[in-house]
C-alpha cells in the first residue's frame, strides 16, 4: 500500500473511535467502580471522592454495608428470581410462538412476526400504562368481574402484575432469535424421524429441540440480562416492597442520594451478570 | 398446539394495547371506563402544553442523537470490519459492544457520574439537560448502529470497490459513488433503530437529564406514578396512528422503488 495520506486518514478515524469509546464507555465504567469507594456527604455533588489533594481517602463503608445488610442480599436474590422466571416464561411461550410461525408457509411468516412486534409501536411507557389501567383496583379486569357479580381482585402492585408486565415487554425479544433459528432448520430431519416411526412429541424432543438449543440459550440470556437491572416495570406494576437491584440503585441515587452505595450496587449487579455475559459472548462468537 | 400458543401469545401482546386505544374514545373521566363515545381526551391532549413540549423535545433529541449515533456507529463498524487485526482490536470490539449488554441503570448512573465529574473539572457541560440526554442516547445508539453497519460492510462485495479503483477513481470517489450508496439501506436502518431507542428511553434520560430536559417517556413515567388520566389513552392512539402511517408510507415507498 503506497501513499501516506490514506494511512493517516485510517489512523485518524481509528483514533476518533478510540476517544469516543474511552470517554463514553470505558471511563464511565471506571468511574462507577471507583465511586463505590467514596463517602456520601451533604453537598453538590453529594459525595466525597475516594481521592483528593492529600491522596487516597477512600473507604470501604459502602462495600461493607452491601455485604452486611440482608436488605441488599434480598434484592439480589429477588432480582435473580424475577429475571430467571421472566426469561423462562419468555423462552417457553416464545419457543412455541416461534415454532408456530416457522411451521407456516414462508409468505405468511412476515405477517405473524409483524403481529408479534407491532405492539412495540405504541411505546414502552404507554404499554405499561395499558397494564396499569387494566389491572388497577378500579381497572378493566375488576370492572368486568363486577359485571359478572364477582368480588374485585387485588392485581396491581403484586408480583403477578410485575411478572405479566415483564413477560409482555420482553417476549418479542425472545421470539426473534428463536424464529431465526427455527425457520432455518432442516425439516428433512424431522420428516426422517417421523418416517422411522417417531411420535410427534418424540420428533420434537429428540430432533427439533436439540437443533434449537443454542438459540434457546441465547434468547434466555437476551431476556435475563436486561431483566436483572429492570427499573421501570417494577416501579409501575410491582409491589412497593419488592426491592430489586435496579430499583435499589435507582432509590439510592434519586431518593437517598447515596451515590457511593448506588455505585457499589451497580458494580455488584455487573459482577452477577459476568457469567451470563461471558456465556452470551461465546454463543455469539460461535455463530 | 404451537398454533394455539402463537395465537394466545399474540392476543396477550395485543390485548392491553387494544383496550388502551379503545378507551381513548370514551367520555368517562376514569381511564378504562366506558362513558359513551367522545373525542374529549384528544382535545384535552391537544391542549396539554407539557405533553406537547415534551414530545417535541423527544423527537428533536431522537433525531439528533440518531444522526450522531449513525455517524459514530459507521466509524465503529468501519474500523471493526475493515481495519484488520490492529493492536487492541479485542478491547475495541468489547467497548463498542458493551452498551448493548450493560443494564440501563448501570449505563445511566455511569454516564451521569462522568458528566458531573466533567462539570466539576472543566465546567462543561455547564448544565445537564437536553444536551446530556442527546449524548447519552447517541452513545447507546452508536453501539447498536455499529453492530448493524459492521455486518453490512462485511457483506459488501469488495470487488465492486476494487473495480472502481482499477478504473481510476480516487478513494474519496469510491467511497462517495460506490461504498456509501451500497450502505445506504443499512445506514437508514441504523438511524431508525437509534431514533426509536432514544424515543422510548426512560432510564438513561432520567439519570442524565436536568432542568429543561424532560423527554416524553420521562414525563409519562412521572405522571403514571401519580395516577392515570385518559389522555394517556389518547396519546397511545396518536402514537400508533403516526407509527402506522410511517410504516405504511415506508412499505409503499419500498414497493415503488
Amino acid at each position: 500500500m503506497g501513499g501516506g495520506r490514506p494511512r493517516a486518514a485510517r489512523h485518524l478515524i481509528r483514533a476518533l473511535a478510540w476517544i469516543w469509546l474511552a470517554l463514553l464507555v470505558a471511563l464511565p465504567l471506571a468511574v462507577v467502580a471507583t465511586m463505590g469507594f467514596g463517602t456520601a456527604q451533604p453537598g453538590i455533588p453529594p459525595v466525597r471522592l475516594p481521592w483528593g489533594a492529600e491522596g487516597w481517602q477512600g473507604s470501604l463503608e459502602s462495600w461493607a454495608l452491601l455485604l452486611e445488610d440482608d436488605y441488599y442480599l434480598g434484592a439480589a436474590l429477588r432480582s435473580l428470581r424475577l429475571a430467571g422466571i421472566t426469561a423462562l416464561c419468555c423462552l417457553v411461550l416464545g419457543f412455541a410462538m416461534a415454532l408456530g410461525i416457522a411451521r407456516m408457509p414462508a409468505r405468511r411468516q412476515p405477517l405473524w412476526l409483524g403481529l408479534v412486534l407491532a405492539p412495540f409501536l405504541c411505546g414502552f411507557v404507554l404499554r405499561m400504562a395499558a397494564w396499569v389501567g387494566t389491572l388497577r383496583d378500579a381497572g378493566w379486569v375488576n370492572r368486568m368481574l363486577g359485571h359478572l357479580g364477582l368480588e374485585p381482585l387485588r392485581l396491581l402492585y403484586t408480583d403477578a402484575a410485575l411478572l405479566v408486565g415483564m413477560v409482555h415487554s420482553y417476549l418479542p425479544f425472545a421470539v426473534l432469535p428463536l424464529w431465526a433459528a427455527l425457520a432455518r432448520r432442516d425439516t428433512a430431519l424431522e420428516e426422517a424421524a417421523a418416517d422411522l416411526g417417531a411420535s410427534p412429541f418424540t420428533v420434537f424432543r429428540s430432533v427439533t429441540l436439540p437443533l434449537a438449543a443454542p438459540a434457546a440459550l441465547a434468547s434466555f440470556l437476551l431476556v435475563f440480562i436486561p431483566a436483572m437491572g429492570e427499573v421501570v416495570i417494577p416501579e409501575l406494576l410491582g409491589a412497593p416492597d419488592a426491592v430489586l437491584l435496579g430499583r435499589a440503585i435507582w432509590a439510592e441515587f434519586f431518593q437517598t442520594r447515596d451515590w457511593p452505595l448506588a455505585a457499589v450496587l451497580a458494580t455488584a449487579l455487573l459482577a452477577l451478570l459476568a457469567l451470563p455475559l461471558a456465556v452470551q459472548q461465546r454463543l455469539s462468537v460461535r455463530r | 398446539m404451537t398454533r394455539i400458543l402463537l395465537v394466545l401469545g399474540v392476543l396477550f401482546l395485543w390485548a392491553p394495547v387494544v383496550l388502551l386505544a379503545l378507551y381513548a374514545f370514551s367520555a368517562s373521566r376514569e381511564p378504562f371506563e366506558w362513558g359513551g363515545l367522545s373525542l374529549r381526551w384528544f382535545v384535552a391532549l391537544a391542549g396539554n402544553e407539557r405533553v406537547l413540549e415534551a414530545a417535541w423535545l423527544s423527537v428533536r433529541i431522537a433525531a439528533a442523537s440518531a444522526t450522531l449515533a449513525t455517524l459514530l456507529g459507521g466509524v465503529l463498524g468501519w474500523v471493526l470490519a475493515r481495519h484488520g487485526p490492529f493492536r487492541g482490536r479485542a478491547l475495541f470490539g468489547a467497548l463498542a459492544g458493551a452498551p448493548l449488554v450493560l443494564p440501563e441503570v448501570v449505563t445511566g448512573l455511569a454516564l451521569l457520574l462522568v458528566f458531573v465529574g466533567m462539570q466539576t473539572l472543566f465546567g462543561w457541560p455547564a448544565q445537564r439537560g437536553a444536551g446530556t440526554v442527546l449524548v447519552a442516547h447517541a452513545s447507546l445508539g452508536a453501539a447498536y448502529a455499529g453492530v448493524l453497519i459492521q455486518s453490512r460492510i462485511a457483506a459488501l462485495d469488495p470487488r465492486l470497490e476494487e473495480a472502481a479503483m482499477g478504473l481510476g477513481a480516487s478513494r474519496l470517489a469510491v467511497l462517495r459513488t460506490v461504498t456509501l450508496p451500497m450502505l445506504a439501506p443499512g445506514l437508514g436502518a441504523a438511524w431508525t433503530l437509534a431514533f426509536v431507542l432514544s424515543l422510548d428511553d426512560v432510564v438513561l434520560a432520567s439519570f442524565v437529564s436536568g432542568p429543561g430536559g424532560t423527554t416524553l417517556p420521562v414525563f409519562l413515567f412521572s405522571q403514571l406514578r401519580l395516577g392515570m388520566t385518559p389522555e394517556a389513552n389518547a396519546l397511545a392512539v396518536v402514537t400508533l396512528g403516526i407509527a402506522g402511517l410511517l410504516l405504511a408510507g415506508f412499505a409503499w415507498f419500498r414497493r415503488r422503488a
